[in-house]
């Protein structure tokens, strides 16, 4: 079956077998690496992708479902070359130790603060609530998310005055 | 993992999907019907569905809708948890299901999962069917021949067994619109977020005139489905709230479960969990019930 999924802007056009799953529709077709598979079974949300804004696990979604749709991985977080606020957060506060989760615990941060720009710990502490760190960084990464909603607040704040 | 190969189709309407499931499948498998996909594909990746069809309805436009109309509340096929987690229809007059919505699975999954697929689904660890199960809830299945109405305490056939004929879609699931004064709740035991429920209970409680009107007990993952404890939900109607009655209920709940011992606990500590999640959740229907929040 023929299906064209938009990744991070980009059309991607491919003939797939129904039964592929959208983790490596995004990994071996279009060879975006930096989705990452965990536990393949639902559970672990390494595979987090952001389809048409909202958060779900790749793994957990057939390829063919997401024909005509708009999909949005680590890769596209970065913009024009440099860092998403995301980005620099995570870099900032520390907010990963071996890594593999850190993509998907981004995109995560990037629906939340979308949806609700100034968190409580306890918000960040629930949309994180799918995703694992097997390092058990928690405390970081609820910084960081911390950090990013600041950060990206004060750049609202500067965009407004100037 | 990858699942077993399928033929796919995505029908842009109801119609179009019903005559696909008329088909029945093949000597290659069933039809499934898929619209969260959150309990199926796992399914499909373990191999213990085949099906020879997926009928995706996700893209049938209509099937989204939470409203109320007639004297019901009605859901449609494609109300994800996350949007009832944050309707404030359900926040304001349906206390079970909200306290139920957030507690379902994990953010990622309720972005995805729904409420009428969870039901379909029939595990006796969803959520879901103990809460129908507390409201009286109802399933409307359509085919291609008409349309029917199941309450859901009929509906569950045992282990992962519904009343659902292989040509039908759930297309909606309703639960009678609340009368008088009333509360609800849900309380859930599990060992982490997104884990299957240890054990959950469903509560919902009506009052008039100072005597509880209607009464609704559910309970989770004690049984080979989702139970009603229908003799405590009898030994509540017609009196007037108070402690011992409600200790009585309790009593009653957890003689109505039939857990099994696992990793997640013994028997005893199980029926032990169902008599106090009853009573917490009685205290909370009437407190909220009283005007309380």
């Amino acid at each position: 079956m023929e299906i064209t999924v938009t990744i991070n802007g980009e059309p991607v056009t491919a003939d797939v077998d129904p039964r592929l799953l959208l983790v490596h529709f995004v990994r071996e077709v279009a060879d975006l690496t930096g989705t990452h598979i965990g536990c393949d079974t639902t559970s672990c949300g390494v595979c987090t992708v952001l389809l048409d804004g909202t958060p779900v696990k790749s793994c957990t979604v057939l390829a063919v479902q997401a024909n005509g749709r708009q999909v949005r991985t680590v890769e596209g977080l970065m913009q024009n070359g440099s860092l998403h606020v995301i980005q620099e957060a995570f870099k900032e506060k520390h907010g990963l130790q071996c890594g593999f989760c850190t993509p998907a615990m981004m995109l995560v941060t990037s629906e939340l603060l979308e949806r609700n720009p100034r968190p409580t710990e306890k918000d960040i502490r629930w949309a994180i609530s799918g995703n694992l760190c097997r390092c058990t960084g928690y405390m970081n990464i609820v910084k960081a998310v911390q950090h990013a909603a600041e950060t990206s607040q004060a750049g609202q704040n500067q965009e407004e005055a100037s | 993992m990858y699942p077993p190969r399928f033929e796919y189709a995505s029908p842009s309407t109801l119609d179009e999907a019903l005559s696909l499931l008329s088909g029945n499948g093949s000597d290659d498998g069933p039809v499934k019907v898929l619209s969260g996909g959150q309990s199926l594909i796992p399914l499909l990746k373990l191999r213990f569905a085949s099906p020879s069809l997926l009928v995706d309805i996700n893209r049938i436009p209509g099937l989204d809708r939470i409203e109320e109309s007639g004297d019901h509340l009605r859901i449609g096929a494609l109300v994800r948890h996350a949007a009832l987690e944050r309707s404030p229809l359900l926040a304001q007059r349906y206390p079970t299901m909200a306290a139920a919505a957030p507690l379902i699975a994990d953010p990622l999954v309720r972005n995805l999962g729904t409420l009428a697929g969870s039901v379909a689904h029939a595990d006796p660890a969803g959520d879901w069917g103990s809460v129908m199960l507390a409201l009286g809830g109802e399933v409307v299945a359509r085919s291609a021949d008409g349309e029917r109405v199941l309450p859901v305490a009929d509906f569950f056939q045992g282990f992962y067994q519904t009343s659902l004929q292989p040509t039908e879609i759930v297309v909606e699931v309703r639960v009678p619109q609340p009368r008088g004064s009333f509360g609800g709740a849900y309380h859930k035991l599990e060992r982490k977020v997104g884990d299957f429920a240890t054990v959950g209970v469903a509560t919902y409680l009506e009052l008039e005139g100072g005597r509880i009107s209607r009464a609704g007990i559910g309970l989770t993952a004690v049984g080979h489905q989702n139970l009603k404890a229908t003799a405590a939900e009898q030994a509540l109607v017609g009196n007037a709230p108070s402690g011992e009655l409600f200790d009585e209920a309790a009593r009653l709940a957890a003689e109505a479960a039939q857990p099994t011992a696992n990793e997640r606990g013994s028997v005893e500590y199980k029926r032990g969990v169902v008599r106090t999640y009853t009573r917490r959740g009685l205290d909370r229907c009437l407190q909220q019930a009283e005007g309380g929040s």
